[in-house]
């Protein structure tokens, strides 16, 4: 600012006229307004500011809330006509005072502030009460202490009992606000009671304070499934306000409170019906508030498909529709579309793959690729709407085009393959990374039915190098697929492609592959053959979704910015202020799993859920081993699982998994045995690429070493007392991948015991002996023998009572015994029960939640990885780890051998002995054995 | 909470800026200057997160609104209020334009002081607000303590949107149920999709604190009173005039602060105390049962490489004793064309180059009658391999009835305290049918 402008505003500031200094005060805020620094006229403007004209005290309230903090000093001026309008008659002006004070943010202020907020806060007028509720926020945020130390938390609780609802909804903003810096402090101290004041101001206070109540009653856990139904009544008459935040916030409310209500009440199912036309009013808001509900109702489409499965034509896009608006519908249309459906989405999709939009037009295109893959139905009619939209020869509609139908070729194996002809024709339009990966693929998967394949994927080798590392590694891939299959022509360019790979590149992934490639092809091209050419898993129909426990987490946040971003608040919020994880309540009952009658169904529908895989991008290990292909939306590693176990078994020195045998000990062998034949000369490097492989091992195994299976201790099954004295004492244990009863028979009786011969009843796993029963005989009086009988599981099965008992019946020369004993669960855990990450999370998210089961560990003093490398001894397998704040959350999957998968989540905290484990499974009653072994393993 | 407001011109030019949390600074005006208001690719969300600060802004005209924030904020209340805020400076000084904010910049942050504290938005009723934001200098001696109370009250109080002590020698009350009908129908003629959104507006001039009831033809309320056989009510006070006897079915309905919503949710009945003058009672959405009022007929037929020929009949679908108004047609052309041959049966067609469309116009129509044009378009020779998208075929038009069936069967008033009663009333209700998004593919 000019110092003239500044001299003639010090006069005018000076005038005796009012309304000459009123107008020189307004120059001095619009200068303010633009950013210039008009601080220099602090003390002029300060003497304003006792006036009697309103309008003229807001106006100089305003300067020093902006510059009090640049001049603490001069501020001091200011209090006196603060602490005497906290006196004035007028509420107005007390609340004027009271609320300005709170702005100004300077230490000697703040301690004047504090007599008149008292004050205040007890005053006679709501007004001045409910302002000065705010300032106490204001305050706590300068000077937390100075608040606490003053008692005025205790005042501002007292004012959730006031008479007026706008003073309570402003209290319970500030106790809310304040509570989120101090997480434990119990600050918003929830009981029944105070829920209930707070549910009768509700009906009585503004739209914004209605906000307020609802956001902070989400935060409450009803103690049953009662409380939470008589809440969800009062809140319900929410959902037809006229304010689209109010509804979303009682949304939120009803969706967190309704996890706790048993889904076979008939007030559930009212309240799902109930909870759709109001969302479907948000989507006749203003734009801006269509995003938002949209991003909050593709959450709750994930949470609770079958609330708005009826409703897909309200998601249709509009013409006029905002950019964002239309790619928001869209994500909520495919997770919509089903078979009853598809047909009009299908129409609509079409529609707007010829709209202008470029990336609208773009995920239309992939949308109706994931029709046809989610609706098997319509996959036919899906593919011919996509090569009309390749004869449209739109660059960016072909190239998408082509990389939903190379995800339709892996969900349909042999089907369609006769639109290759017409996807070749467009391969010199593809200029897109992703597009041309895809189109590679195809090219290499489908090889042997593309004369000139060679050609084709030549033409591509000419400028290697200059394509991404997408196309590359796909390139490789192709061109080995494609000598695999046609060994006699492609000689030269299987060569020219690893020369390229493995001596001219810089990037370690796809030299890593190549060598692997080259070591395979040169040392056993039928183990290649069945590594690379290998039979690929089912693609998932689903695809983004979000991680359940993030899922629950954003519908504790629904409305809010992170619902929004689809990100917990700690992702963008700095400090630590309202970053605490929300957890949504546990369902009434759970812990106790129900009983299921009978486990052959369970195992039946387990067996029957589809396979789902879901692309993963950026995981380590996918891509290092991805020896098949990688186009990251499509699919997964093909040989992982086998590679991955034999990496274990090398280390764990068991070398007994077929596949995993045959390729791991293939591939050290070349690694020890220096540089195979066919290796280039130059391969000095055969340590580092040794070290290479052994990060791999340590990645597949999770951990370097790991902890055998814990095998408990043999108890006596049978006392000679029983069995004409016969003792049998035993255990069970789990050997490379084999079951195995332990077995120590001891002769008490006077006579020798001949002709051993053992027996099992019907089971609930089918265990049988996999073998007679080798016993030296005879036993002589006083003797012991120790026999290992190896197990089956492919006995005869009935379900038992308890799941794991076991009824046995031993023979010998003198008489048929029978006795009964349990084996731990974790017997039946087979090797392979790693999941994939993607598979894993698709899996939690389809299991009902009525299926999950909740258990403490008590008193396991283990950190997150010695638990972890514990428990995958017995073949309990971390997928995932997460770590929030001190708490570490292992994602792990087990799989019997009746082929039930087990997913659990066990949450560690650090020095806190006990644990939580949930544990997820579609025959639930498993459940608790598991948990049983869980304790068994942790705690030895 | 919201972290500080501002407003800029459509240059990004700060017009006003009010800074609620110390954790916003300066430079968050200029982040989103330079991000948003100043970024080459169109807006692709109204929400933008730069350096873990978060924007939300709307647009009104050329001006832009922006809230910003650091915390994990309700974002549906920070856009509701927002809204709240354009309604509030509309209601006082009219239009919102670079002008109307420059000139009453010391009114808006006044305003902004009062309605956002430390970012929790308070009272924004304008009814509310007017007695005591008002620009007029006032003193505050000159205020008796009644009336400091009486705002004070007001202003916190249950009934924030209606102030005591209201009186006028004619009690009259207006409705208005506007609604807006939406289409999206195929060439073949199948309704891919329909539905009104509709208002019901009220003006309502009464004296004292009157207690209102409302009722229409719900389906549900009506159903009810068919069961239990008491029709006494329904058929006493008509309003609408004509039979009502057919109910109608209501998707959903939200409605205006003063309406008590559990009452609502109990019974259904619809009971308020309304506030003074002009405002939005209810909204609401049906999709059954509606009567489209128009129906296009498109043929569009390419004739080689450089002309098409369309064809576009309208039959309108109501009695024939009612006239639609404000009829337009739009016809989308190529970017192409080159040049059109319009002939129409009634009204003025004309191609409107810079629109891309042809743009029919008809005053006035009555029901049941069909109207047709036919065109002829050229169309320049291009090697653009990207085939015309075919933008719908989009109406407008008003007709004095409501497509979704909606009467209102009354509006009853009581005022205890003062001596009139429900029959001194003047009402008046007007039913108007708009085209919302009313388009048919070609």
């Amino acid at each position: 600012v000019k110092k003239r402008e500044i001299f003639e505003l010090k006069a005018e500031l000076n005038s005796d006229k009012k309304e000459k200094k009123k107008e020189a005060v307004k120059k001095v805020i619009a200068s303010m307004t633009v950013g210039k620094d008009v601080s220099a006229l602090f003390p002029d403007v300060v003497n304003c500011m006792q006036t009697d004209n309103l309008e003229l005290k807001k106006l100089v309230y305003l300067y020093l809330m902006n510059y009090a903090k640049s001049q603490p000093d001069m501020a001091i001026m200011a209090v006196n006509t603060f602490v005497k309008d906290c006196e004035d008659p007028n509420p107005l002006i007390r609340a004027l005072a009271v609320r300005t004070m709170g702005c100004i943010r300077v230490d000697k202020i703040t301690e004047y502030l504090c007599e008149p907020l008292r004050k205040c806060l007890k005053d006679e007028d709501p007004y001045v009460r409910k302002t000065a509720a705010v300032c106490v926020a204001k305050l706590h945020d300068i000077n937390a202490q100075l608040v606490e130390d003053q008692g005025f938390l205790d005042t501002l609780k007292d004012l959730i009992s006031d008479s007026n609802p706008m003073v309570v909804a402003n209290a319970v903003a500030a106790l809310s606000e304040i509570a989120e810096s101090h997480p434990n402090s119990n600050l918003l101290d929830l009981n029944p009671q105070t829920i209930n004041k707070l549910l009768t101001a509700l009906n009585e206070c503004t739209e914004w304070g209605q906000i307020f109540i609802l956001d902070c009653l989400a935060n409450y856990t009803p103690r049953d499934d009662r409380e939470s139904q008589s809440i969800c009544e009062r809140v319900t008459p929410r959902l037809s306000h006229a304010n689209s935040a109010v509804v979303l916030s009682a949304v939120k409310v009803l969706m967190k409170f309704m996890e706790m209500l048993p889904k076979d009440l008939d007030y559930y199912g009212t309240l799902l019906k109930k909870l759709a036309p109001p969302l479907v009013t948000l989507l006749s808001a203003e734009p801006e508030l269509q995003y938002v509900a949209l991003r909050n109702i593709n959450l709750i489409v994930q949470k609770r498909p079958e609330i708005l499965k009826h409703e897909m034509k309200v998601f249709f896009v509009k013409y006029n529709d905002p950019i964002y608006v239309k790619l928001e519908k869209l994500d909520i249309m495919i997770r919509l579309a089903s078979q009853a459906n598809i047909a009009q989405v299908l129409a609509e999709l079409k529609e707007y793959a010829t709209e202008v939009d470029v990336d609208f037009v773009r995920k239309a295109v992939r949308a109706i690729g994931r029709c046809a893959i989610k609706v098997e139905q319509s996959a036919e009619r899906c593919v011919s709407t996509l090569l009309d939209l390749i004869q449209t020869k739109v660059n960016y509609v072909v190239q998408e085009a082509i990389v939903v139908i190379k995800d339709i070729f892996r969900k349909y194996p042999n089907k369609y393959e006769s639109v290759i002809a017409t996807l070749c024709e467009n391969l010199d339009s593809l200029d897109e990374p992703e597009a041309r990966a895809a189109m590679i693929w195809i090219v290499g998967e489908y090889a042997e039915r593309i004369d000139n394949a060679d050609e084709l994927l030549e033409s591509f080798l000419e400028g290697f190098h200059d394509e991404s590392t997408q196309v590359q590694l796909q390139l490789l891939t192709a061109i080995v697929k494609l000598f695999l299959k046609k060994p006699t022509e492609t000689q030269e360019l299987v060569q020219q492609v690893l020369s390229l790979a493995t001596q001219d590149s810089d990037n370690p992934d796809l030299r890593d592959r190549g060598y692997i490639y080259w070591r395979l092809l040169s040392t056993d091209p039928v183990a290649a053959k069945e590594v690379v050419l290998a039979e690929k898993p089912l693609i998932s129909e689903e695809t983004d979704l979000i991680e359940p426990t993030l899922l629950d987490e954003l519908i504790c946040h629904i409305g809010t910015l992170a619902s929004v971003y689809h990100k917990p608040p700690s992702a963008f919020v700095e400090g630590g202020r309202g970053v605490q994880h929300k957890r949504l309540p546990a369902r009434a009952g759970s812990g106790e799993s129900a009983e299921s009658p009978d486990v052959g169904q369970a195992v039946s529908a387990v067996s029957d859920a589809p396979p789902a895989v879901i692309p993963s991008q950026g995981d380590l290990l996918g891509d290092l081993l991805n020896l098949d292909l990688a186009p990251p939306t499509s699919n997964v590693p093909p040989v992982p699982s086998s590679m991955q176990m034999g990496a274990m078994d090398l280390l764990g020195g068991g070398l007994d998994s077929l596949v995993g045998l045959q390729c791991s000990s293939l591939m050290v062998s070349s690694v020890l045995g220096g540089a195979p034949v066919g290796m280039p000369a130059g391969l000095g490097a055969a340590p580092a690429v040794g070290g290479g492989l052994g990060d791999l091992f340590d990645l597949g195994g999770g951990v370097g070493v790991t902890a055998g299976s814990y095998i408990p201790p043999k108890t006596v099954w049978l006392p000679a007392m029983k069995a004409k004295g016969l003792e049998i004492s035993g255990t069970f244990a789990r050997r490379s991948g084999v079951i195995h009863m332990d077995l120590s028979f001891t002769n008490k009786a006077m006579s020798v015991m001949t002709d051993f011969a053992i027996q099992f009843n019907k089971n609930s796993f089918g265990l049988a002996p996999a073998g007679p029963l080798q016993v030296l005989t005879p036993l002589s009086p006083n003797q012991t023998v120790d026999v290992s009988l190896p197990l089956s599981t492919t006995g005869p099965v009935m379900k038992m009572e308890p799941l794991n008992n076991l009824q046995v019946a031993v023979k010998n020369n003198i008489d048929v015994f029978y006795f009964s004993c349990q084996y731990p669960i974790s017997l039946l855990f087979v090797e392979d029960g790693k999941m994939d990450r993607q598979v894993f999370l698709a899996t939690w998210k389809d299991i009902p939640s009525e299926n999950e089961a909740q258990f403490q560990i008590k008193d396991c003093h283990l950190n997150s990885d010695a638990a972890s490398n514990k428990l995958q001894g017995s073949n309990i397998f971390t997928v995932a780890k997460r770590t929030v704040d001190t708490q570490d959350m292992l994602y792990q999957s087990v799989k019997l051998t009746n082929g039930i998968w087990m997913l659990a989540e066990l949450r560690i905290q650090t020095g806190n002995p006990n644990s939580t484990l949930s544990v997820k499974c579609r025959a639930p009653e498993v459940s608790q054995y598991v948990y049983q072994c869980y304790e068994l393993i942790l705690r030895n | 909470m919201i972290g500080g407001l501002f407003i800029y011109n459509h240059k990004g030019e700060v017009l006003i800026s009010r800074v609620y949390r110390d954790d916003i600074g300066r430079n968050a005006v200029d982040a989103f200057r330079v991000n948003v208001i100043h970024a080459r690719q169109q807006v692709r969300s109204p929400v933008t997160n730069i350096a873990r600060t978060s924007f939300f802004h709307v647009k009104r005209s050329n001006i832009w609104l922006a809230a910003v924030t650091k915390q994990n904020v309700n974002a549906a209340m920070v856009f509701e209020f927002l809204y709240k805020m354009c309604d509030v400076m509309t209601a006082y000084f009219g239009k919102i334009s670079e002008e109307n904010i420059k000139n009453n910049f010391v009114l808006i942050y006044e305003l902004l002081d009062e309605i956002l504290d430390f970012g929790y938005p308070q009272n924004s009723e304008t009814g509310a607000l007017k007695t005591f934001i008002t620009q007029q200098g006032i003193k505050s001696q000159l205020q008796t303590k009644e009336e400091q109370s009486q705002i004070t009250s007001q202003v916190t109080g249950q009934i924030g949107w209606r102030r005591e002590g209201i009186k006028y020698r004619r009690n009259e009350l207006f409705l208005d149920v506007l609604e807006s009908v939406n289409l999206l129908m195929s060439p073949q003629g199948q309704v891919l999709s329909a539905h009104v959104s509709g208002r019901v507006v009220m003006k309502s001039y009464l004296s004292g604190m009157p207690e209102c009831k409302f009722g229409m033809n719900d389906k549900i309320v009506i159903d009810k009173q068919g069961k239990g056989g008491t029709t006494d009510e329904a058929g006493k006070s008509e309003l609408g005039g004509s039979s009502g006897k057919q109910s109608i079915a209501i998707d959903d309905c939200t409605f205006h602060q003063c309406v008590r919503l559990s009452k609502f949710d109990s019974e259904r009945s619809i009971s308020f105390i309304p506030p003074d003058g002009e405002y939005e009672l209810m909204r609401y959405r049906t999709t059954k049962d509606i009567i489209l009022p128009f129906r296009v007929i498109p043929l569009v037929r390419e004739v080689g490489r450089t002309k098409l020929e369309v064809k576009v009949v309208i039959k309108s679908n109501f009695k024939p004793s009612l006239l639609a108004q404000k009829i337009e047609v739009r016809i989308p052309t190529p970017l192409n064309t080159s040049g059109v041959q319009v002939i129409c049966m009634k009204g003025k067609a004309k191609y409107k180059a810079s629109e891309n469309a042809i743009v029919w116009k008809i005053k006035r129509m009555a029901g049941m009658k069909e109207s047709q044009i036919s065109a002829e378009i050229e169309l320049l020779p291009t090697n653009d391999k990207k085939k015309w998208a075919r933008p719908p075929i989009s109406m407008n038009f008003e007709v004095p009835f409501a497509p979704s069936g909606l009467k209102v069967r009354y509006l009853k008033v009581f005022e205890p305290k003062l001596n009139y009663s429900d029959h001194d009333v003047i009402k008046w209700v007007r039913y108007i049918g708009r085209s919302g998004i009313y388009e048919t593919r070609c």
